[in-house]
């Protein structure tokens, strides 16, 4: 089994494993509670969010727990326009963010809103320029990704950043799922206001995840109720998740400060053995400058991306076409089509995403049986 | 020192099948449900399973539960999702004074928006009036939002007449269930609820896993936008090891009920029965037989709650005061304020909630120390020594008989 879908979701680490089961077992209490079960669950909240914070340099008081990245991109994009919508109603993302920021952006614009959805290269990425000449006096938020989930790009979040930085009353959300913990991120510097993470996507459990809210920044709460999270986030804390995350940081980040170099030279790898064994392949993307190291979307024209997908499970290899939450439609992902790429690229692509625990002899194995794969297919074809 | 949890209505330990179960789907069925291949299709599977088993439970169809990340959320999800989708249908919204702020904060947030809502009164017992509900209801009522089992202390309201209202009157129904859910029987159709919140908390899963019961054919916004997990209603990678845990205590808590209902019925009693006798110038507050099996809610005059809390800490009783939510807040719970309950007597107030792992030797040692930790601090109470027994007056606006 060679599992290369770590960008849909990745096996939770065996340490935060013990780390929930320890929660789960032993320290169940409801964190509002005032007795000492409840202050146990209290303390463990605390404790993994300052060690969240930490990994962020930022305050403790700056992160609010959600369920998941979903959540954190709503809350984000929601929160901000609909807290701020006096000030101005127009907000600029791009054609490539996931859909829980693009649907997010298209339920404000049946709200009144304004929406500037900029075109990205042939590489998927953003052009600062782009972003400095679509500013306008009422813009209020500008929401672009860290890192593309299908294809990888890292977005220039430090060149935008300090064009933003200008407008005082103009914030920046960066969405960081595919960033966080994989490369660097550096809030402070680059100026960003609200940052969305999620637990599952590095080895942490499902349901779960973290916003990052610039002191002093008011949201308009997606879930009111108890008042937990300082009001923003109500309901009762996932208090097992939320310990699970915060150990999922601590191991990455640690994996992250050994491993990191590494990763970029295994991208690389399974790259040039790609392009040695498959000459018709083409590569998605960024080729090997601002890309993430854990993803490489790939075609071979003339074979649909579903069908390689399940050749490869055959060889018992997980891969994905596209981004999992659009991998049961028939249509072509939006973000390959803002690329521009021709019909044949974006029907026959796919998405390999590695995690810290893949190694170079898993890429072999990959490189070997796709070249496999791809030769049966094109000699039935 | 022994060590007694009687806060189940605040959350419950995950139980160890449960635990088990979830913690398979962590590592082994870890995929993501919205993959196509094996490792999507496996963790798809559990999912579904579960859908099956929260389904059955409440006699709903699989396809009319959306997983949720909690009773909070589904609550904001059922109230705000059917009035914006049904606005055009009118915006007068019908609830109650005691519900959950999960209810209440949306609704007050509604009226912010131009809804108009109304809070019904209760009554000593913290139940409705059906002639007031009935009384309550406009043209442009849309939605009642009633609570099946109230938190704080325990009382059953008459859903199934309530629902025969709505019907009647063309209005959706959406019941906060998050305290009955697997502990008392729930028949959706015959008590014609159209939305029903759950959390997996409250019956032995694990925390951040809930889920909304909407009737097929009801027209809902979403709270969130994204990918296009629960068929849209509720985006968001799919908590599949919660969603499988909460599935799995589901069906338990069916198996068990008719048993469990009985056997905490009797510890309920018994716990009520020996507080009222053994501590002067106690009350149960609400019902004494139309409440919850395992819960019991207590005003003992001239105790201060919080110190109280503390004490039995100290003993090793965890119990609350009020709802778990609002108990680090100082005001007096407005549940038992509704239901005419003078703020001293609220002050008092203590709740004692039972689950799975209670004992009838739990409620013996509880019996045993609260009239201890009762009569230290009424000792120390300077209001409670300024007068003798006998000359103590009846609180104004509450009497202590009920
Ligand atoms: C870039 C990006 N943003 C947001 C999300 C949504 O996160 P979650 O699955 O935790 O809801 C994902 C993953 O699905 C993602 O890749
Ligand atoms: C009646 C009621 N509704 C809603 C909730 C909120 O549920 P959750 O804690 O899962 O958000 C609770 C519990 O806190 C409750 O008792």
């Amino acid at each position: 089994m060679l599992y290369l879908d770590n960008s849909a979701t990745t096996a939770v680490h065996p340490e935060v494993v013990k780390v929930m089961q320890d929660v789960l077992e032993k320290h169940f209490g409801n964190p509002s509670s005032l007795h000492k079960k409840g202050i146990e669950a209290e303390k463990i909240l605390q404790i993994s969010k300052n060690f969240i914070a930490q990994t962020l340099q930022v305050k403790p008081q700056e992160i609010v727990f959600t369920s998941g990245g979903t959540e954190g991109d709503n809350l984000a994009v929601k929160g901000i326009a609909l807290q701020y919508q006096n000030r101005g109603r127009h907000i600029i993302t791009s054609q490539v963010e996931h859909p829980a920021v693009r649907e997010s952006c298209r339920q404000l614009e049946n709200l009144g809103f304004e929406i500037t959805y900029l075109a990205v290269d042939k590489i998927g990425c953003v052009d600062p320029e782009l972003v400095k000449s679509s500013l306008r006096k009422d813009t209020i938020l500008v929401s672009i990704m860290q890192v593309n989930n299908e294809v990888g790009a890292i977005q220039p979040i430090q060149a935008i950043g300090e064009l933003i930085k200008k407008h005082t009353k103009i914030f920046f959300h960066v969405d960081g799922v595919q960033g966080y913990a994989k490369i660097p991120v550096q809030l402070k510097l680059w100026g960003v206001d609200l940052f969305t993470i999620s637990a599952h996507k590095i080895h942490g459990p499902k349901g779960v995840g973290a916003l990052y809210i610039r002191d002093g920044i008011k949201l308009f709460p997606q879930i009111t109720g108890g008042g937990q999270e300082g009001g923003i986030r109500s309901g009762t804390e996932n208090v097992p998740g939320i310990a699970g995350f915060a150990k999922a940081c601590q191991i990455a980040r640690e994996i992250f400060v050994t491993k990191s170099k590494e990763m970029s030279k295994l991208r690389k790898a399974c790259i040039v053995l790609l392009e040695e064994s498959i000459p018709a392949i083409v590569v998605n993307g960024p080729k090997d400058e601002e890309v993430s190291p854990y993803i490489i979307n790939l075609s071979i024209p003339g074979l649909r991306g579903e069908v390689l997908v399940h050749a490869l499970e055959k060889e018992n290899i997980f891969v994905s076409t596209g981004s999992a939450c659009s991998s049961k439609k028939d249509i072509t992902s939006p973000v390959l089509d803002a690329m521009g790429l021709a019909q044949d690229i974006k029907l026959g692509s796919i998405r390999v995403s590695f995690s810290y625990e893949t190694t170079l002899e898993d890429i072999e194995v990959f490189v070997n049986k796709l070249t496999q794969v791809v030769e049966q297919l094109l000699r039935k074809n | 020192m022994r060590r007694v949890y009687m806060d189940h209505s605040a959350t419950t330990p995950v139980r160890s099948e449960v635990a088990q179960l979830v913690t398979g789907y962590f590592t082994e069925t870890f995929g993501n449900a919205s993959s196509v291949h094996a490792y999507g299709r496996e963790a798809r599977k559990g999912v579904e399973n579960a859908r099956e088993q929260i389904a059955s439970l409440i006699k709903a169809k699989p396809e009319e539960i959306f997983f949720t990340s909690g009773g909070t959320e589904a609550d904001n999800m059922a109230i705000i999702g059917t009035v914006m989708a049904n606005r055009d249908k009118g915006k007068h919204i019908i609830t109650t004074q005691i519900e959950h702020h999960a209810v209440l904060d949306t609704c007050k947030y509604l009226e912010g928006q131009g809804f108009e809502v109304t809070y019904l009164p209760v009554d000593d017992y913290a139940n409705i009036d059906i002639g007031q509900l009935k009384a309550a209801i406009r043209e442009d009522t849309i939605l009642i939002s009633i609570m099946h089992v109230n938190n704080e202390v325990g009382t059953i309201l008459p859903i199934k007449e309530i629902g025969q209202i709505a019907k009647e009157k063309n209005i959706f129904l959406h019941v906060d269930a998050v305290q009955s859910f697997g502990k008392i029987p729930i028949d959706v159709n015959e008590m014609n609820i159209d939305l029903l919140s759950a959390s997996g908390h409250k019956i032995y899963a694990p925390k951040g896993i809930g889920c909304l019961y909407l009737r097929k054919g009801i027209k809902l916004s979403p709270l969130f936008f994204g990918g296009s997990q629960e068929r849209k209603r509720r985006p968001g990678t799919e908590n599949v090891p919660g969603i499988v845990g909460f599935g799995l205590s589901a069906e338990l808590a069916g198996k068990e009920m008719e048993v469990e209902i009985i056997r905490l019925t009797g510890l309920r009693d018994k716990l009520i029965n020996g507080i009222l006798e053994k501590i002067p110038e106690s009350q149960l507050n609400g019902n004494r037989t139309n409440r919850l099996p395992g819960h019991v809610n207590v005003s003992l005059r001239y105790i201060e709650g919080e110190s109280l809390l503390l004490m039995l800490d100290m003993k090793g009783i965890a119990a609350s005061s009020g709802s778990a939510c609002t108990s680090g807040s100082l005001d007096p719970s407005h549940v038992l304020m509704a239901m005419g309950i003078c703020h001293e007597v609220a002050h008092g107030s203590l709740r004692l909630t039972l689950g799975k792992i209670s004992t009838e030797e739990d409620i013996n040692y509880v019996l045993e120390v609260l009239p201890e930790i009762v009569e230290k601090l009424r000792s120390m109470s300077p209001l409670f020594n300024s007068m003798e027994i006998d000359n103590r007056e009846e609180c104004s606006t509450c009497t202590l008989t009920k």
